[in-house]
């Protein structure tokens, strides 16, 4: 219970008044370890050191932008369910509509449009369906869970009914490409962006503070006069468009759009990563940048234990008993910090 | 009768809230003057909360009317109570356990860095340890996790909250509940020293009858969803309150009895 809080301010981290000043060393570890990050920084400290050790090639640049592949559009997907485990609830279809926002750019495209014109018009599609998902959940109160289970097989059947289920080459226009994601790095970048942007947004805007309260206690904000039911609408719209974007940065790279892109693989992987990086499951508590770090833990494991050659099958039982040592991990590492804390 | 009428700040006419089959509140006319302290006491579900959710936007009445400064208002939210000058103090706190101290004390009033959108944290951390070392109130520190504070050092916070927001109308449900002996008197003297300087009114909410003889101008009994009396504190006296109350209770208490001997 007693973590260090996120949201507040930088200057919370300003050392209590000390009497004689011991070991700077000791003083910034000691700084550091108490940032709820800090665990998963260090499992993911171990991995690199791990994999490296075990095969040369992994810190290579051509490994590196592997990694930074796997990692982009998963983070900026947890970005979006951070902020919606925060205040209690879940998107599961957000890995449809990954798939169907560059569907509808092409088909925008094909009709004249230019390729921005495209993005936008799919971003509102995605946008669209987070209102659809907040709705439903918000004033019929249907569990998130619910609700963005049928909007999963309702999007995923639209992608396949106007794709005719197959999948089509990514329009060309220049540098429009190369900037949303076909340039090396362009969408670890942007991860990078949305994450910090998320994180800014999460910690020091009314909107971040009303998301945390909503999350911590549903009854208490709204007798505060929190809008509850907008906050959380406009957190599944927030998840649906940056699922959207991810999956549009996705199809740039690999220039071809294909309707079963994503799904529930990518969805999944961006809540293990939002969970691995400390958010609760329960509601307020969580930040971006612990999601980056949960997906980008996730990433190395999964290039490393590819790049040893293990096979397809056994990769499956060891990411998913990675993923357990891995959360186990983090909650012993945080415990013993509290512990530490005077 | 005009002459007071302008001194209202708060009157109700014929207020019924039902929840299903429960009828909270049977018709409650009451009235709160500038500048007095207005105690409201009651058994345990006769319906005093749910005025107060009632008066602070957060729940809606199924019929009545409600006058603030003489003027019907529909209060449609908390936020438009509070736009009238109504801050409350919520007997369950409507603290947020996840935040600082300081987020608590300002939530849905925080301070901007203007022209970003940005929260002024320095200025609301500031503000706060003044409005607790002002109130007298001992915490740690405003960065601190209100989950970590006691029971009686959450309602201080709870009660700051409202006391420094520049409200008019000050909603107090239970403020002393969770109070110790000196966090108690400190509440105490705060809502005297309010009284004193006139400017807010205050409706508060209390058990222990002794309290609320002692600092409230005028005191409403709420009895079955309705005001049953309505007496200055000076008038009335802890056995008639007392006396009342168990009236009442044994009334209902006969009909039970009746009712399981068939009759
Ligand atoms: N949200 C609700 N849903 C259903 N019933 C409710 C709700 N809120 C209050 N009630 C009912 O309305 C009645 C009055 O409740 P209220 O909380 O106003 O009582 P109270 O006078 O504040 O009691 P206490 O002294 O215990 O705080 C009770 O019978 C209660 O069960
Ligand atoms: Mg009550």
């Amino acid at each position: 219970m007693a973590e260090d809080v996120l949201f507040a301010p930088p200057v919370k981290t300003e050392p209590e008044p000390m009497p004689k000043r011991p070991n700077s060393w000791l003083r910034v570890a000691r700084l550091f370890l108490r940032q709820r990050e800090a665990s998963i920084v260090v499992v993911a400290i171990a991995l690199i050191i791990y994999f490296q050790f075990s095969n040369q090639a992994f810190l290579s640049t051509q490994n590196l932008r592997t990694l930074s592949q796997f990692v982009a559009a998963t983070a900026i997907i947890s970005a979006g369910e951070v902020m919606l485990l925060i205040c209690g609830e879940i998107d599961l279809s957000v890995g449809q509509v990954y798939a169907l926002a560059p569907f509808i750019m092409y088909f925008a495209n094909q009709a004249g449009l230019p390729l921005l014109v495209g993005l936008i018009l799919g971003l509102i599609v995605c946008a669209l369906v987070g209102l659809f998902n907040g709705l439903i959940t918000v004033m019929l109160k249907v569990p998130s869970f619910i609700t963005t289970l049928g909007t999963l097989f309702l999007i995923n059947g639209l992608t396949l009914t106007i794709s005719q289920g197959f999948p089509v080459l990514t329009p060309s226009e220049g540098w429009v490409n190369e900037i949303l994601g076909h340039a090396a790095y362009a969408e670890i970048i942007w991860a990078v962006a949305i994450a910090v942007v998320m994180q800014i947004v999460l910690s020091w805007t009314r909107w971040g503070l009303h998301t945390v309260a909503t999350g911590g206690n549903l009854l208490g904000a709204s007798e505060v006069g929190v809008n509850v039911a907008r906050i959380k609408i406009g957190n599944f719209i927030l998840c649906s468009v940056l699922g959207g974007f991810a999956g549009t940065l996705e199809a740039f790279r690999i220039t071809s759009i294909d309707p079963l892109a994503g799904g529930t693989d990518i969805m999944f992987m961006a809540v293990a990563g939002a969970v691995i990086g400390g958010t609760a499951l329960t509601g307020g508590l969580g930040t971006i940048v612990g999601a980056f770090l949960g997906t980008l833990v996730l990433s190395i494991l999964r290039d490393g234990f590819t790049l040893l050659g293990v096979s397809a099958f056994t990769f499956d039982i060891i990411l998913g008993a990675a993923i357990l040592v891995a959360m186990v991990l983090n909650v012993r590492l945080r415990l013993w910090r509290e512990a530490g804390r005077e | 009768m005009s002459e007071f009428t302008t001194t209202e700040v708060i009157r109700t006419e014929g207020l019924i809230k039902r929840f299903g089959a429960v009828t909270a509140l049977s018709g409650v006319s009451l009235y709160l003057r500038r500048g007095e302290v207005l105690g409201l006491v009651g058994d345990n579900g006769a319906g005093k909360s749910t005025l107060i959710k009632i008066l602070t936007g957060f729940l809606q009445p199924d019929e009545g009317r409600i006058f603030i400064d003489g003027k019907e208002v529909r209060l449609r939210s908390v936020s438009h109570a509070r736009s009238l000058g109504i801050e409350t103090v919520y007997q369950d706190l409507a603290l947020i356990n996840e935040l600082s101290v300081y987020h608590n004390m300002f939530l849905k009033r925080e301070s901007l860095l203007n022209p970003f959108p940005l929260l002024n944290n320095q200025r609301m951390r500031r503000l706060a340890r003044e409005y607790l070392g002002h109130m007298g109130v001992n915490i740690p520190s405003v960065d601190t996790e209100v989950a970590q504070l006691s029971g009686g050092q959450r309602q201080s916070i709870a009660i700051a909250r409202a006391v420094y927001s520049q409200a008019r109308i000050l909603l107090l449900d239970e403020p002393l509940a969770a109070m110790g002996a000196k966090e108690g008197s400190l509440i105490m003297n705060l809502i005297r020293t309010l009284k004193s300087e006139g400017q807010v009114s205050i409706m508060m909410i209390a058990h222990n009858y002794a309290q609320v003889l002692e600092i409230c101008d005028r005191v409403n009994l709420l009895q079955h969803g309705r005001i049953a009396l309505d007496k200055p504190a000076a008038e009335t006296s802890v056995e008639e309150l007392t006396e009342l109350v168990m009236r009442e209770y044994r009334a209902g208490a006969n009909q039970h009895r009746r009712a399981a001997a068939g009759l």
